[in-house]
């Protein structure tokens, strides 16, 4: 079992004395970014609202920080940052490599569907 | 100690069990490989609901106005209580890791006392999505489906701090209730073997010669426009469809039908925070498990608190994933 744990976070720029205070340094980041959310969710900045890559900026913002969370989740909560290497790798290798792929081929679908249905090839009138 | 298969004798054997690949003991990397399936599950539903969103893009219910209560408040508070059930969420993951680390100490009480917080936490969160479910069950204004199986809400006109704004009107506001036209039938003074569902509370013509009575109050379709908000119809339009295509009205969602627009929104909310609900209350039983071995001193006399550590895993895994479906459902 891993004792001994990495406990900087932030490649470094951060250092905690202990394993204690490393996790209440993480949920305060995690706090942070819940809030920056939904003060964003609640206000939605028309600055932000440009179209992005096919989304709304605002969006790419909320998943962007979704996947931070994420990672500092399995990083420090679920100690994968004391983990070897390779367990880590596959880890995570596996799941971003087979979801991504599901993501794009379902929402490539889903767009398409969209065009079919807004081209009139199939009426969707009331 | 004896009682306890905490050693094999195959310790330190290359072959025959004795290796510890990648240095995770037996358990820990089956616990691994159970979430790595699990998270392409949820992958897999939350790509089904992005899927079906795409799809309607065009006419996608706003999760802003359909996620606006917080109990005991009335008025309208979209997000704030969803945040803190995330919030709860996360709280809970930290006293898990603090168990997990005082195990690493094998420090009973401490490990004890952070199990208890896991939870409480998970109980707060299981009984705050239970109430979520209910809200959304039970709806808000109620609306009119057409044949076509779309969605039409009401509201009209109102200038809030000199800004007009459109606000929703609930259906019992304005309807006229006309005489019931019919008595429910029921099996003993009818067909005993017929039965029928309950019907809504009221007619489509009844809320027709209401919302005639009311000039103010004005359809709004499901249509998204430009700017991101649902597409008002003008006095005659309104009248018009809802004469030429209104079926029934509906209150609340389920699995049929949903007052906030495209029923496959409230299946996907039902089946993906149904789904991860579960998770938390299999979760909850097994703290509930771990909690009374560590009272009974199952890990003291291990030496090892290794089972913390990994139902700690499953914990935070189901943390991970409420943070994805928080943003995918409420927030994009």
């Amino acid at each position: 079992m891993a004792h001994e744990h990495n406990l900087a976070i932030f490649q470094g720029l951060l250092k905690f004395k202990s394993n204690t205070q490393k996790i209440w340094g993480v949920l305060i980041f995690l706090s942070i970014i819940t809030a920056v959310e939904v003060v964003l969710g609640i206000y939605k900045p028309e600055i932000l609202m440009i179209q992005v890559l096919g989304m709304k900026g605002l969006n790419w913002i909320f998943i962007i920080l979704t996947i931070v969370k994420a990672y500092y989740i399995a990083w420090d909560f679920m100690h994968l940052r004391d983990e070897k290497p390779a367990l880590r790798r596959v880890i995570v290798w596996t799941g971003v490599f087979l979801i991504s792929y599901l993501m794009f081929i379902l929402l490539q679908e889903g767009g398409y569907i969209e065009s079919v249905f807004r081209n009139g090839f199939v009426t969707n009138s009331f | 100690m004896d009682t306890t298969v905490a050693t094999t004798g195959k310790e330190g054997k290359l072959w025959g069990g004795g290796n510890e690949p990648l240095r995770a003991s037996y358990g820990k990397m089956m616990m691994w490989f159970f979430i790595v399936s699990d998270a392409l599950t949820f992958s897999g539903f939350l790509a089904a609901y992005g899927f079906s969103r795409f799809k309607f893009i065009e006419s996608w219910p706003i999760a802003d106005e359909v996620f606006t209560h917080v109990p005991f408040f009335h008025g309208s508070y979209p997000m704030i209580y969803v945040a803190f059930m995330t919030f709860i969420l996360i709280m809970s993951s930290v006293t898990m890791v603090l168990a997990v680390d005082a195990g690493h100490h094998l420090n009973k009480s401490k490990v004890t006392w952070y199990m208890f917080l896991t939870i409480i936490g998970g109980i707060i969160f299981v009984g705050s999505q239970a109430w979520e479910w209910n809200t959304f069950i039970k709806g808000e204004f109620g609306a009119v489906q057409t044949k076509g199986g779309n969605i039409l809400q009401f509201g009209k006109y109102t200038t809030v701090d000199g800004k007009e704004t459109f606000q929703r009107v609930a259906v019992a506001d304005f309807t006229i209730a006309a005489k019931t036209e019919r008595v429910d039938h029921e099996s003993k003074n009818g067909l005993w073997f017929v039965t029928e569902s309950t019907r809504p509370e009221y007619s489509v013509n009844e809320v027709l010669e209401g919302l005639k009575a009311n000039p103010e109050v004005l359809v709004r379709t499901q249509i998204l426009t430009e700017e991101g908000h649902k597409t008002v119809l003008s006095r005659e339009e309104s009248i018009k469809q809802i004469a030429d295509n209104g079926k029934q009205v509906v209150h609340g969602a389920n699995l049929k039908v949903n007052e906030y627009g495209a029923p496959i929104f409230a299946d996907f909310f039902f089946f993906i925070t149904g789904f991860h609900g579960f998770h938390v209350f299999s979760g909850i039983v097994i703290n509930i498990i771990v909690f009374f071995n560590v009272i009974l001193g199952t890990y003291e006399k291990r030496r090892s608190y290794e089972m913390v550590e990994k139902v700690g895993l499953y914990w935070h895994f189901v943390d991970l994933v409420w943070v994805f479906v928080f943003t995918f459902f409420y927030l994009v």
